[in-house]
């Protein structure tokens, strides 16, 4: 490896790496505003200057200059701190002195750096230029007059969102960063941006104004609005959950967060359940905690155990689910199911390996994908962080993507394969396939979109046969992906949440199967069939279950509670107590710990630690927290079954990305984004 | 250089005339079809020769031509100074030199006549028919003051032949391009003073040279 000296001290580099990153190799900080790991290198901010010998007498941008054998660099010499004064002397002439009224103040890069790097004072006492406003949507207020032209926000939105969008017009000191014609920035990951800004030009605009960053509570937790489980920081003042950002973790969200994921949080103060309620004579009255179990359990006892049903939400924890399902098989009820979106997966029978509901590849591991085919997802929206890693593929040319679904906008090319089971039939004699069976390392992602309906397993069994036949599955590689779209769905698989046997399942119960049904936070079906069946609604939100249910049992949202959360690739996470919950609502495996005494079946745990104890003893996967599981082969023919398949077209279940939950549908935040970009999802339906 | 926006008042729509997509299609034709984009500054001109000017369809056209995002296109568009974003005189567009050597010459007095026939600068004529900007160096310092009228130069202006340029296109005239002292192209006044022998250039001087590799003379 080649070597060069950082201020005298000796690194080896890779060959390729940039001056800055062999300084960074030296444990050297060099300031920089346009630099970005994770994005092209522009080279226009001029902040990262450094001396090179051998080279010209005077400073060079060290992000854009390839490091090289021999070299020495300095950053410590009377030329830097010269260079970087002066730059930094510059960047302020136009830039306002308004931090006091600036939401970026307190987390500045260009406020911490003027402070490091810069002089004390600016001898520039002519007019500063000013910059009128843009409109770039509803996630991203502007104050451009800020804006020190780094376009970072430019890069993110063409590289890594897909979205060409946002541009630099016109050129020196008119130069101004715009959307053309002010068009609203569409991504799903715009937010990213105002993360990215260095200065105060981009900020986050559902949280302007409502906070000073050294004010908050910051609590390290993840992220349950999809099957990813980003990981992220939640920050509170007092009982209020103010905003959530991305953290640091390359195995899944990198530094991305979606808009959802985001800034649906204000959705945690609006619409809660904070008390019990049972309907007496069609109105829903509030009640004692004790008056709400006591009808609860009365009901349960006096129903027929097969006329009881189960039905756990997309954003359920793996402690309420255990809870739940100890206590009900405790009483003989068996119409279990986590998937109220009908997929047809996970372990109907005792044979059916966990890989085959798992996202094998892993969400990193997609990146080595040279040959994707999709079946039945709107990835962009199902699994956005998934999507992005695909077209970092992409623009490198290194991988050929094929789509059975509906022809969404995935923001890369694609093979259109057809929309529906008939395609499925006919890859056979798809030019695609020769494309994917010669692949390397062939990936197939498999969407709710494909598994939900009576033929789910059937359609899964054919995906099946696809991936055995063109090698998905070999040694050293697992390319057999499920795309979940709930947070809670993998852990609810794992524990066996599913109705085995003859057991009812959730479409079934939801068209009025049962006489009784728990939802525990289930909101995302058709309720019209459930007119004379009794319905719980355990859950945080008043949303739909809540208008339709009997009795309502308060519980925690996410941020309130101590949870574990699988990934869809298995990855077992646990989520942290940010702020307590709601007025008298409780953690919902302690709900079902006091509904298991007044039924007279006690849970044997008092504490989320035995409960967890007694979790990971009978299922051990719980036992291994944020490791994803090792890559294995497993048999392909125990996927799905043989049958009837009917022809359809594929649709996600995800028809408003914004609005799939009961946080984000309390969003104002969430009700914004989707007014100003439902157009978007009606063009992608047609 | 102030900020470039795109015009206020914009037309219903854009079509490519059949020329003008031919000559955009030639172009296209000289890169890889999937470098469609690298033919956007001569298409900008294409459009800026059809139109006079370059507006909001027509950058929009320009992007689906090259299958690019509107956004590049606008970004080009208002980068380079010569791309008019605003309608400009049917007439003649007038762009008087302000740079040191002209204005040293006189282009102070040339912008007077100007502003006093035409209005105010940037901005288009009352009657439609002008438009006058001042611009940088056009490279023609040793025909100082001069100004580029359209697609030429008319050089060695004075403010009375300035004037005159003015009034004959009002009149739907097509001035002679070039120099306004009677000079031909930047000879000094009156004549060459060097190269006065044609001995000195039409290579009767010079030794024969051989080229390396010319084929042999039969």
């Amino acid at each position: 490896m080649p070597k060069a000296k950082v201020n005298g001290v000796e690194v080896e580099f890779d060959p390729g790496m940039t001056v800055l990153q062999v300084a960074e190799l030296a444990g050297e900080e060099i300031p920089r505003f346009c630099y970005h790991e994770r994005l092209s290198i522009a080279g226009n901010c001029r902040m990262c200057l450094v001396e090179v010998k051998p080279g010209p007498p005077k400073p060079q941008a060290s992000c854009a200059l390839p490091a090289a054998e021999n070299q020495e660099i300095f950053t410590n010499t009377p030329m830097v701190k010269k260079a970087r004064e002066g730059v930094m002397e510059f960047l302020l002439i136009n830039h306002p002195l308004d931090c006091p009224i600036c939401d970026q103040g307190g987390e500045c890069d260009l406020q911490d750096q003027s402070m490091a790097y810069g002089k004390g004072g600016s001898r520039y006492t002519e007019n500063k230029r000013a910059v009128e406003e843009k409109y770039l949507g509803p996630t991203i207020k502007t104050f451009m007059t800020r804006c020190i032209q780094c376009t970072r926000c430019v890069r993110f939105t063409t590289e890594v969102a897909g979205v060409s969008e946002m541009g630099m017009i016109s050129r020196g000191e008119g130069a101004e960063i715009t959307a053309y014609l002010e068009q609203a920035v569409t991504s799903e990951l715009s937010g990213n941006v105002n993360d990215l800004c260095p200065v105060g030009a981009l900020t986050h605009r559902p949280w302007s104004f409502n906070y000073r960053p050294w004010e908050l509570t910051k609590t390290e937790t993840i992220d349950i609005h999809d099957a990813l489980g980003a990981h992220i920081r939640i920050d509170n003042r007092g009982a209020a959950v103010l905003r959530a950002l991305p953290r640091l973790k390359e195995d899944i969200n990198e530094e991305w967060l979606t808009d959802k994921s985001r800034y649906a949080v204000d959705g945690l103060s609006r619409k809660r359940l904070d008390r019990p309620y049972v309907r007496k004579g069609g109105k829903l009255e509030p009640v004692s905690w004790d008056e709400a179990l006591t009808a609860f359990a009365g009901k349960l006892t006096s129903t027929p155990k097969n006329k009881i049903g189960v039905v756990a939400g997309d954003l359920a924890d793996a402690e309420t689910m255990k809870a739940a399902k100890d206590l009900f098989y405790g009483m003989g009820v068996t119409n279990l199911d986590c998937r109220q979106d009908g997929a047809k997966i996970g372990p109907v029978a005792q044979s059916t390996p966990r890989e085959s509901w798992l996202f094998n590849s892993g969400i990193a591991g997609i990146e080595n994908a040279d040959a994707v085919l999709i079946v039945g997802s709107d990835l962009r929206h199902e699994a956005s962080l998934i999507n992005t890693r695909i077209r970092k593929t992409w623009l490198r040319n290194a991988v050929q993507v094929g789509l059975i679904g509906q022809a969404v906008d995935l923001t890369y090319d694609y093979t259109h394969l057809g929309v529906g089971p008939k395609a499925l039939k006919d890859f056979k004699k798809n030019s695609f396939r020769d494309v994917f069976k010669s692949a390397r390392r062939p990936a197939i992602l498999v969407g709710s979109g494909a598994l939900s309906g009576d033929d789910g397993a059937a359609v899964l069994r054919e995906v099946a046969d696809i991936a055995d036949s063109c090698g998905v599955v070999k040694d050293g590689w697992n390319g057999f992906n499920i795309v979940h779209t709930a947070a809670s769905r993998v852990a609810g698989l794992d524990l066996g949440f599913v109705p085995v046997g003859e057991a009812i399942d959730a479409t079934a119960m939801f068209k009025g199967a049962v006489d009784v049904l728990v939802l525990l936070g289930a909101d995302e079906f058709d309720f019209t069939g459930l007119d004379k069946t009794f319905v719980v609604y355990i859950g945080s939100h008043g949303d739909k279950g809540a208008a339709m249910a009997d009795v309502i049992l308060p519980g925690a949202a996410y941020t309130e509670k101590s949870g574990i959360y699988t990934n869809l690739e298995g990855r077992v996470q646990i989520a942290e107590r940010c702020v307590f919950p709601k007025g008298e609502a409780k953690e919902d495996w302690a709900i079902l710990r006091a509904l298991s005494d007044k039924v007279g079946h006690t849970l044997p745990y008092d504490s989320l630690a035995q409960l967890r104890e007694k979790l990971i003893t009978d299922h051990p996967v719980f036992g291994r927290v944020d490791a994803k599981p090792a890559t294995k082969i497993f048999d392909l023919k125990a996927v799905g079954n043989r049958g009837d398949i009917k022809d359809r077209v594929f649709v996600s279940p995800i028809v408003d990305f914004y609005m799939t939950n009961p946080i984000a549908r309390a969003s104002v935040a969430m009700a914004e984004c989707s007014a100003a970009r439902g157009a978007h999802f009606k063009a992608a339906a047609e | 250089m102030s900020v470039r926006r795109l015009a206020a008042v914009q037309p219903a729509g854009f079509a490519f005339s059949p020329a003008t997509m031919e000559k955009a299609n030639w172009w296209i034709a000289k890169y890889p079809e999937n470098r469609r984009q690298s033919a956007v500054i001569p298409i900008l001109w294409l459009v800026q020769k059809q139109e006079g000017w370059v507006s909001e369809p027509a950058i929009s056209a320009i992007a689906r031509l090259l299958t690019m995002p509107q956004i590049r296109v606008y970004e080009v568009a208002t980068f380079y100074t010569m791309f008019q974003l605003e309608p400009v005189g049917s007439a003649a567009l007038i762009q008087v030199c302000g740079t040191t050597p002209c204005m040293l010459r006189g282009s102070e007095a040339l912008m007077a006549v100007c502003k006093a026939k035409i209005g105010p600068k940037d901005k288009l004529s009352s009657d439609g028919l002008f438009t006058w900007q001042e611009v940088e160096c056009l490279g023609a310092c040793c025909n100082a003051p001069m100004a580029q009228i359209n697609d030429y130069f008319y050089e060695d202006l004075t403010p009375e032949t300035m004037a005159q340029i003015i009034d004959d296109f009002a009149a739907g005239k097509a001035p002679q391009a070039g120099p306004y002292n009677g000079r031909k192209t930047s000879e000094p006044m009156g004549g060459a003073t060097t190269l006065s022998d044609p001995k000195l250039y039409d290579g009767s001087a010079a030794r024969a040279i051989r080229i390396p590799n010319a084929p042999e003379k039969a």
